[in-house]
């Protein structure tokens, strides 16, 4: 089976209304569970305790100001970063119900694309609802960022999100050659938890780490959104560079392994 | 009792030999395993700034901490989490009537049911770590310190098996829960570091409403031989509290179960 041809002369908008209106319709009927999902989003603030506890961020020059903003911003970041398709992509090719998706002139990844996009909206108020909380118990914590921090700081964000997306992407791929494609994201989660900048500032790396951190794509995930959220010094140009020559990268990758993988497809399971 | 243990000997090789049919994960989850205790040092590492110190633990006695928490982790993943998760499923299939029908007690089956022996590396590892670190930060391992620290062990043990079989029972009112352990599991990340380190408000939280201080602080202090009474019988008093009241939980709940996705 061969993936069907988009058809050229068709107005997109339409189809990405209803597909982001479907999803979000469905997502509003999980919301409880999403606001869990948002709640179990809190490393960041466990290691903006942790840090606090340590005289470490103060020998890297990170104030405890900076500190709470830095921690703060990445727990935002992440919790607008969070990709799971590899999980829907392995049940829908085991269970047989990607063989309707191929049947359909749409390339299956942006239905779970528009799903993921619709989870992001589901989780707003909470993430809101979580911060609010957070400042009623400790109103030393709020700032106002600079409105350009924001703005760069959300497309910082949104890109960051595409880069992951597209990552997993690629290691779902896997699932057309393997049924075990989740251990291989059991292996991803690892560097990306630790070189990240989700549990420690890039800034308090020892030197050779840090280069070897940043010459991974997981800094672009993490570290740089929220260094833009939080108003540090940033290289934006750098940032965005980085952001989208990885995501380029893993896009050409995921397009090749799709069109070889999709010829071993055979309906159902591996 | 016989019977019990008997069940419980079937019940995991019959297990064992279904996951040996993937010898590949053993290489996979010893990977995550070393990799995850890996960046686990690491981040302790640069935790340790320039003063050596954290919350007034020593490098050595903050690594009896992680060696605890990873051995932990170890055991969720061998027994809590591949059988606690069913019970949502059970719940939602309607599977759990022939649970409950069976001639043995529903939560030691729910229970112990599987054995995944993938998390046995991360619990040798964190064997492993505790007694390494406890060594080199001068403990004196006499049978005192040993049997206290294994009561401890124990304790905690229990403690997280009632947080889990907790939350997983209320999938009998909620069904769709499973995600909550979700939540359990990425805050009790927290027991990494010993208890002291957080600021008092944290503290509290980790101490009196989720009692992470309790799994990996408190049976690390014994075996550092610094444990104090008061603490350990605090402990064990809590571990069996929590066991009293998973058993109540259930009971309580089952009083509400009525077949597929009650």
């Amino acid at each position: 089976m061969t993936a069907p041809r988009e058809p050229r002369a068709r107005p997109v908008w339409p189809l990405v209304r209803v597909l982001l209106s479907t999803q979000y319709a469905y997502m509003l009927e999980y919301r409880a569970e999403i606001a869990l999902w948002a709640l179990s989003g809190v490393l960041p603030l466990i290691m903006l305790g942790v840090w606090t506890g340590s005289g470490a961020g103060e020998a890297a020059g990170f104030t405890p100001a900076m500190l709470t903003r830095y921690f703060l911003a990445a727990f935002v970041v992440r919790q607008f970063t969070v990709v799971w398709v590899i999980h829907v992509f392995e049940e829908d090719n085991l269970q047989g119900r990607l063989s309707p998706f191929l049947l359909q002139p749409l390339h299956p990844f942006w239905r779970y694309l528009a799903a993921h996009v619709a989870e992001q909206v589901t989780r707003v108020p909470f993430v809101a609802a979580l911060l609010a909380l957070l400042f009623l118990l400790q109103p030393s914590l709020l700032w106002w960022p600079h409105p350009a921090d924001v703005f760069w700081g959300v497309l910082a964000t949104v890109a960051a999100f595409i880069l992951r997306f597209l990552l997993q992407g690629v290691i779902a791929m896997a699932c057309f050659w393997s049924e075990r494609a989740l251990a291989l994201e059991r292996l991803l989660l690892i560097p990306y938890l630790f070189l990240s900048g989700l549990v420690a500032p890039l800034e308090t790396f020892p030197p050779g780490v840090r280069a070897f951190a940043l010459a991974t794509p997981f800094p672009y995930t993490v570290a740089f959104p929220a260094r833009v959220l939080m108003g540090a010094e940033v290289n934006l140009g750098a940032g965005f560079l980085g952001l989208a020559l990885w995501s380029g990268l893993f896009l050409i990758l995921f397009l090749l392994l799709w069109r070889v993988g999709i010829r071993r497809y055979s309906a159902m399971g591996a | 009792m016989h019977r019990y243990l008997r069940t419980l000997a079937r019940f995991w090789s019959a297990s064992l030999a279904a996951e040996m049919e993937y010898p590949a994960n053993f290489v996979l989850e010893l990977l995550a395993e070393v990799g995850n205790l890996a960046g686990s040092l690491f981040v302790l590492s640069l935790l340790y700034g320039p003063g050596q110190n954290l919350g007034g633990w020593s490098w050595d006695a903050a690594l009896v901490v992680l060696g605890f928490y990873t051995l932990l982790e170890g055991l969720t993943s061998t027994l809590f989490q591949p059988n606690l998760s069913t019970i949502v499923t059970h719940v939602q299939n309607g599977t759990l009537d022939f649970v409950l029908l069976k001639p043995i007690d529903s939560q030691f089956w729910l229970s112990v049911r599987t054995f995944s022996p993938w998390g046995l590396p991360g619990m040798a590892m964190g064997a492993g770590l505790i007694l390494v670190a406890a060594l080199r930060a001068g403990a004196v391992l006499g049978p005192g310190t040993i049997a206290a620290a294994a009561v401890l062990l124990l304790a905690s043990a229990a403690i997280l098996y009632s947080l889990w079989f907790v939350i997983a029972a209320t999938s009998i009112w909620f069904v769709k829960v499973w995600n909550a352990t979700e939540v359990l599991r990425s805050t009790l990340v927290a027991g990494r570091y010993p208890v002291s380190v957080y600021p008092a408000g944290l503290r509290a939280f980790f101490t009196f409403v989720l009692p992470v201080a309790f799994l990996t602080t408190v049976p690390a202090e014994a075996v550092l031989g610094r444990a104090s009474g008061s603490w350990m019988v605090a402990s064990v008093v809590l571990a069996a509290a929590c066991l009293v009241i998973s058993r109540a939980i259930w009971r309580y709940a089952l009083r509400f179960y009525t077949s597929a996705s009650s």
